[in-house]
């Protein structure tokens, strides 16, 4: 083990890392909005609306992001839309996470169930206060898990970006593999940097999941 | 653009893509033909009695599931080479690390499989006389299998869909296929990377979606 070289390069691995944390950030960002949307899309049955969100989320469940991403990066230019390599990976991945957050969403929704909309009626609560004291609160708490584990997918799978030329992790172990045969520093300094990235998340959600267990209470 | 003629269209251009797809859907089928059985014996195994073992299993499985499917590939690619001296090709390293990566799923499953089976279960075998490996093969097993279907045909999609990492480490799949086929064509057909990799995005799609709908068919009929 080369303990000066991880010196030497440990302050590239977190210029490296923040290129990880800012496109996973924006993306997810951008995939609870697309999630919320269409999973309120499917919930209140818009007509047209529905079978678009429906035929999206399939689309984009069943297509890995590397593809997505080279369709924006290479393919999208020769429509005249040309993107910058940051954008194409926030927008893809906001094309990916939409579908996964808008099932964690649904799956919320739908847990909660008609019998307690009825029975808050019932006992005279308005819509609002249903929704309020009632249904989001239990919704918010069912997806929790869902979301949380999306949130930690789609940071993972925002080590794919290196294939457009971003400078994140993965580009710059390659590019050190590559330069100085460091391999197993190299290497070490990944893991320890998804490990510093990807383990708080995991730590704060399942805190988080235990907090706002209201559903299962 | 020259001619009315399509990239696709032209030359084996499409043939080509299609033994590109077989590549990419052969690594994630003996990924998975391998993962199966040794996702059972790991998760026959995380239910252990043993401290140990089951410590080492969790730390195989998060380590597996913390990591994004590239670290891991990249671990296998260019560490072996230095670490053991053995220096896997892409496809190899590539249906090493979705095998072990597989393994680890599918025994988290059948382990949660198991242990959804009721206690009573057990008990009501030995009562009438089952041994212990009988009971497992004649109660827990098709049971746990059935609870297992779904969520193993879920693995095969996102197996289908990771091998696009593959390219990565210098895999010649579907993608990188198309890759080359746009360099190719790059003076004839200088707009071939919307045709290309639309038709990729496609084909990936085509192979996903029916293993989607056949894995909410089976999550229905089990749920019965």
């Amino acid at each position: 083990m080369d303990w000066s070289f991880i010196q030497k390069f440990a302050p590239y691995y977190v210029l490296a890392a923040q290129v990880t944390v800012s496109i996973s950030f924006w993306g997810i960002v951008l995939s609870l909005v697309i999630g919320l949307v269409c999973s309120m899309i499917t919930e209140l049955k818009v007509p047209v609306a529905r079978q678009i969100v429906a035929a999206y989320i399939e689309l984009s469940r069943g297509t890995p992001l590397l593809v997505q991403l080279f369709f924006l990066y290479f393919g999208f230019p020769k429509l005249g839309i040309t993107l910058s390599a940051e954008t194409c990976a926030i927008v893809g991945l906001a094309f990916l996470g939409g579908s996964y957050m808008s099932e964690a969403f649904r799956g919320g929704i739908e847990a909660v169930g008609p019998t307690q909309t009825e029975s808050c009626r019932v006992l005279g609560m308005t819509w609002g206060q249903t929704m309020r004291h009632v249904v989001i609160p239990q919704a918010l708490s069912t997806a929790l898990p869902g979301v949380v584990a999306n949130v930690i997918f789609l940071v993972k799978e925002s080590s794919v970006v290196s294939g457009i030329a971003l400078a994140d992790l993965m580009y710059l172990t390659k590019d050190l593999i590559g330069l100085y045969y460091n391999t197993t520093e190299s290497l070490l300094m990944l893991v320890v940097a998804y490990t510093l990235i990807l383990l708080p998340i995991s730590i704060v959600g399942t805190i988080l999941e235990r907090r706002f267990d209201y559903a299962r209470r | 653009m020259q001619g009315a003629s399509n990239i696709l269209l032209e030359g084996n251009n499409l043939s080509r893509l299609f033994a590109g797809l077989g590549v990419s859907i052969q690594i994630a089928l003996v990924s998975v033909l391998l993962s199966i059985p040794l996702g059972i014996l790991v998760g026959v195994f995380m239910t252990s009695r043993s401290r140990v073992v089951r410590f080492i299993l969790r730390f195989y499985l998060d380590f597996i599931r913390i990591m994004p499917q590239l670290v891991l590939l990249y671990i296998v690619f260019f560490g072996t080479a230095a670490w053991f001296g053995v220096s896997f090709d892409g496809y190899t390293s590539s249906i090493v690390v979705f095998t072990l990566w597989g393994a680890a799923e599918m025994g988290d499953l059948v382990r949660g499989a198991l242990e959804s089976i009721p206690r009573m279960q057990y008990d009501s075998a030995y009562v009438l006389g089952f041994d212990r490996r009988q009971t497992f093969t004649c109660i827990i097993l098709p049971q746990a299998v059935r609870r297992l279907l779904p969520p193993a045909v879920n693995l095969i999609t996102r197996m289908v869909k990771t091998t696009s990492l593959c390219m990565l480490i210098g895999v010649v799949e579907l993608i990188r296929v198309g890759a080359q086929i746009i360099d190719l064509n790059r003076f004839a057909h200088p707009d071939g990377a919307l045709w290309i990799y639309g038709a990729i995005f496609f084909m990936y799609f085509f192979v996903c979606f029916p293993l989607s709908l056949l894995s909410r068919y089976l999550e229905k009929r089990a749920s019965k």
